[in-house]
């Protein structure tokens, strides 16, 4: 009994069909809960007013963002050196959600920038490099869809996958080199002087747990579509070739 | 290996539109970017090593395409592949070649193209040494993407679209050079960063072009 | 409902944006398996009765 026995793909949609509800009903709790804590329960903060609540959305959104991308890149290793057909499709199946959050981290981040740099954008090194980011998400659903063979496509775009996530880092800190930004420095980690206050953290985390269930939930929903739309593949090919 | 090297120079000079091209795009979208921006010199001075760094990558950009693609149609490619030659090299020379007949008359022209934009003469060394130190990135770089997009119908597009986020570090260390030199600040800094980038994406990117050649012949 | 105080608008544009990109998704992805689901059953039923 090994982790590897849900690179079935029979063995992964039983038991993710059997996890999804209760995955989907406690992410949707979860966020709910968090999301309704922070916006109607918390206190404004003295200087940034009532836009602190964004940081209810825009953090676990940016946690994901980047999040998905590092998940991309493990199952990308996972289907070059084991090739499992699940893991790519799992990949394949995260990018947009990857997607999303990003997009949501860069809107959340635009309209909190307005009223408090006086701008909605600014060339930021983490606004950017978020920006990079997307770019990067593009490029690579871009190229699942372009490459016809399924086989084949798995491999580019893991193949891509993990020289974008270098250049990722790499622009990350080559941006940092380029522009010190106004934004702040981490707010959750577990060593700093300078945290968020804790009426503040309680249901930050509750949102960021949420959003990850949320991923996770959407991620093996997204992957059930995914092993089918295969399966659908090879029943039509041999079909035309019958 | 050197005589694929000398076949591919030979071939992207005697088919004409693949070594001119690139340096004819570089000179318009130079001469263009005043019409853009207006003709005062002071501003020029400022965005002018913005504007031939951004005129080099998409002058780049145009012919990389042009690395597989011929060898792709023509079944040459699975003649390499199938040569003593290991596919990592083939990679890499073709990269060396781009940049030879890409890379190299960029920072040939590039200081006359400064004159154009004004960029002051203390500049010009930093132009150049960033130039020429941070193409070869660029055609490793892109020869990675062509290396992807080889057997696509229309890759050109989806080209520019993978390859173009993957130059961001390198277009930034270079026009920072660029921008620091004609500042007077110190240059250096961003000048051995970018050299490192270079060294880097020249040392791995072959191989990882190798890997998407491999399943683009299989 | 809290008071906002003057960052009203840029407070709930956010959540707005926020959750109307996640509905989005979600549609998005249940519509697509939706339609994945009823040709995988169709091209089944297909291939059963072939056989």
């Amino acid at each position: 009994m090994s982790i590897w026995e849900y690179a079935n793909p029979r063995k992964f949609m039983s038991l993710s069909g059997a996890v999804l509800p209760w995955l989907s009903a406690a992410a949707a709790i979860c966020v709910v809960v968090g999301l309704i804590w922070g916006f109607f329960f918390t206190p404004d903060d003295y200087r940034q007013g009532s836009t602190v609540k964004i940081i209810y959305i825009h953090v676990p959104a940016a946690i994901l963002g980047t999040g998905t991308w590092f998940m991309m890149v493990i199952a990308s290793l996972v289907w070059l050196i084991r090739r499992h057909h699940v893991s790519a499709l799992a990949a394949k199946a995260a990018a947009p959600i990857g997607l999303v959050f990003t997009l949501i981290g860069l809107i959340t981040g635009a309209i909190w920038g307005q009223p408090m740099w006086g701008s909605w954008w600014e060339w930021d090194p983490r606004l950017t490099s978020f920006l990079i980011l997307f770019l990067f998400y593009l490029a690579y659903i871009g190229l699942w869809e372009a490459v016809e063979n399924p086989d084949a496509a798995a491999d580019l775009t893991s193949v891509l996958c993990l020289v974008g996530g270098v250049f990722a880092v790499i622009s990350r800190y080559a941006i940092l080199f380029w522009n010190q930004g106004l934004h702040q420095g981490a707010s959750l980690s577990l060593d700093a002087e300078e945290n968020v206050a804790d009426v503040f953290a309680y249901p930050l985390w509750t949102c960021i747990i949420g959003f990850c269930l949320v991923f996770a939930a959407l991620l093996l929903f997204r992957t059930r579509t995914e092993i089918r739309a295969r399966r659908l593949k090879a029943l039509i090919q041999r079909e035309r070739m019958a | 290996m050197k005589n694929l090297l000398t076949r591919d120079l030979t071939l992207a000079i005697r088919a004409g539109g693949g070594f001119g091209l690139g340096l004819a795009f570089f000179l318009i979208v130079t001469v263009l970017m005043p019409f853009g921006i207006g003709p005062e010199t002071g501003t020029l001075t400022i965005v002018a090593p913005g504007i031939l760094w951004i005129g080099a990558l998409l002058a780049c950009l145009l012919s990389l395409d042009r690395v597989f693609a011929l060898d792709w149609e023509d079944g040459t490619l699975d003649l390499l592949a199938t040569s003593p030659l290991p596919l990592e090299a083939v990679a890499g020379i073709k990269a060396f070649a781009h940049w030879i007949t890409t890379g190299l008359p960029l920072v040939a022209i590039s200081p006359l193209l400064a004159v154009l934009l004004n960029l002051p003469p203390d500049g010009f060394f930093w132009l150049i040494a960033s130039l020429f130190v941070g193409t070869p990135a660029l055609s490793a770089i892109g020869t990675f993407g062509a290396a992807l997009t080889v057997g696509l119908k229309r890759g050109g597009l989806l080209l520019s679209l993978i390859v173009l986020p993957l130059y961001v570090p390198t277009l930034l260390f270079g026009a920072e050079a660029t921008r620091r030199g004609i500042e007077g600040a110190d240059g250096m800094t961003p000048l051995v960063l970018l050299a490192g980038l270079s060294l880097a994406c020249l040392a791995t990117m072959p191989f990882a072009a190798a890997a998407a050649l491999r399943v683009n012949l299989r | 409902m809290p008071d906002l105080g003057r960052y009203a608008v840029e407070v709930l544009s956010a959540y707005g944006a926020t959750i109307l990109l996640l509905i989005l998704l979600v549609l998005g992805s249940i519509w697509r398996a939706r339609r994945v689901l009823r040709d995988l059953r169709e091209a089944e039923a297909r291939k059963e009765a072939r056989s």
